[in-house]
């Protein structure tokens, strides 16, 4: 989530502080992305220093400040809405890494690895769909943000139920204690050890 | 709590000798009245089986299965037919409705086979489907309604009237994902009434919405999530993870 234009999307409603910014972007979030005040303020300086938004320059630099969206920043908050967001996939994958190596290791069950991680992305999909069942009927930005969590869990679950099967497939597994032949597979598996 | 459903030590075997397939071992599961409770594992890992005996559809090779405190194996036909009529609601993959009857009248059903006036049964049905969206659809044939549309006079069918526990397999499969929230809010309603549910599932955003989701694999209970923790745990850094 871009903070620095969820705050240019803010201002673009009207003028605002500093702190009434921060309140706003919880409420419209439904409060699952918290955000410190601090980098509300730092974010703002740099608007303000490219020319994205203006202060009150008579109120000082104190919470009574403030600020305003500039044709500048009304420019970059409506070019930003339709530039599609980076795809790429983060380096390392740390849940990947986690299986991979409990692939490795030698006496752990990577199922139960699996099963664990699929237990608590449960638990968490449980109190997203908990927050939007309890959201008001009027609301729309809670349901939207617990939508995107939701479907993002889903598919962290069915990657594990996918990985499950397959290595449930697998002949030889690198940690099984039967006597095995060198596949391509497992050297992958090995190369990818962190 | 009151226990509506209680399963112990609960096995099914199907064929014999080497064609013999186990297919729910030793499963013991409680539920209490007002709570949901989903089923989740790959196919093959007993769902179906565990849900057809749950709603007493077939006997446990093994096991005693216990609703609202009686045991069924105890029970007389006639009183094992009463209790899945009366207090069963049932939500199959392939809705059951049967197709000479209207959305109105399949829904009305089971209340007057259980003796309820004509009139009010069919007043309750139709408060039933309006809570699914359907209200305007009631006198439409089943053939003449789309997958979700069939789907959702199965849910108002399996939840009208004085139910204690709704069964329901894979209960939005045809539904898209908005369509399906209705549909669950439908299902979470009837059990904060004080019903038992029991749903079958692959689809974990559906799972999300029990109170408790019970992992089943090769016919064993296998982990369960843990009772809901505060909603200030989701602003943990990692969560999910």
């Amino acid at each position: 989530m871009s903070v620095r234009h969820a705050l240019l999307a803010l201002l673009s409603e009207g003028p605002s502080f500093g702190l009434r910014l921060q309140q706003a972007f919880e409420a419209r979030t439904g409060e699952v992305w918290p955000l410190n005040v601090g980098q509300v303020y730092m974010t703002l300086q740099r608007l303000e220093r490219d020319g994205l938004v203006e202060s009150d320059e008579l109120a000082g630099d104190g919470p009574q400040k403030a600020y305003r969206i500039t044709a500048a920043g009304s420019s970059e908050l409506d070019a930003w809405m339709r530039t599609p967001p980076s795809s790429e996939p983060p380096p390392r994958d740390e849940l990947v890494i986690k299986v991979l190596v409990a692939v490795q290791v030698p006496g752990v069950d990577v199922h139960e690895v699996i099963q664990a991680h699929r237990r608590q992305c449960l638990e968490a999909m449980q109190g997203f769909t908990r927050l939007k069942a309890g959201a008001a009927p009027d609301e729309i930005s809670l349901p939207l943000v617990v939508d995107a969590e939701l479907f993002r869990l889903e598919g962290v679950v069915r990657w594990l139920d996918a990985a499950d099967a397959r290595l449930r497939q697998h002949p030889n597994l690198p940690n099984d204690d039967r006597p095995r032949e060198e596949t391509a597979t497992s050297r992958r598996v090995r190369v990818g050890r962190p | 709590m009151t226990v509506m459903l209680e399963l112990r030590a609960v096995s099914k075997t199907y064929g014999t000798g080497p064609t013999e397939v186990h297919a729910l071992r030793e499963a013991d599961l409680s539920v209490e009245a007002g709570e949901l409770v989903a089923i989740m594992g790959p196919s093959g890992s007993g769902k179906s089986t565990l849900l057809t005996i749950a709603g007493s559809l077939e006997e446990p090779t093994t096991g005693d299965v216990r609703v609202g405190g009686a045991v069924v194996s105890e029970m007389s036909s006639a009183d094992r037919a009463r209790l899945r009529r009366r207090s069963i609601g049932y939500v199959f993959q392939d809705f059951n409705l049967l197709s000479g009857l209207t959305a109105l009248e399949n829904v009305a059903m089971p209340l007057e086979l259980d003796g309820v006036g004509l009139r009010h049964a069919r007043a309750t049905a139709q408060q039933g489907l309006e809570e699914l969206g359907m209200g305007e659809l009631a006198g439409r044939f089943p053939d003449d309604l789309s997958g979700g549309e069939r789907q959702r006079v199965a849910i108002a069918r399996a939840v009208v009237g004085d139910r204690r526990l709704l069964l329901a397999d894979e209960p939005t499969g045809a539904l898209d994902s908005v369509s399906g929230e209705a549909v669950m809010r439908r299902v979470r309603a009837a059990c904060q009434g004080g019903v038992a549910g029991v749903m079958v599932t692959h689809d974990a955003q559906l799972a999300s919405w029990a109170d408790r989701v019970v992992f089943l694999r090769d016919g064993s209970i296998v982990d369960q999530t843990a009772p809901p923790p505060g909603p200030e745990s989701l602003l943990t850094p990692g969560s999910g993870r």
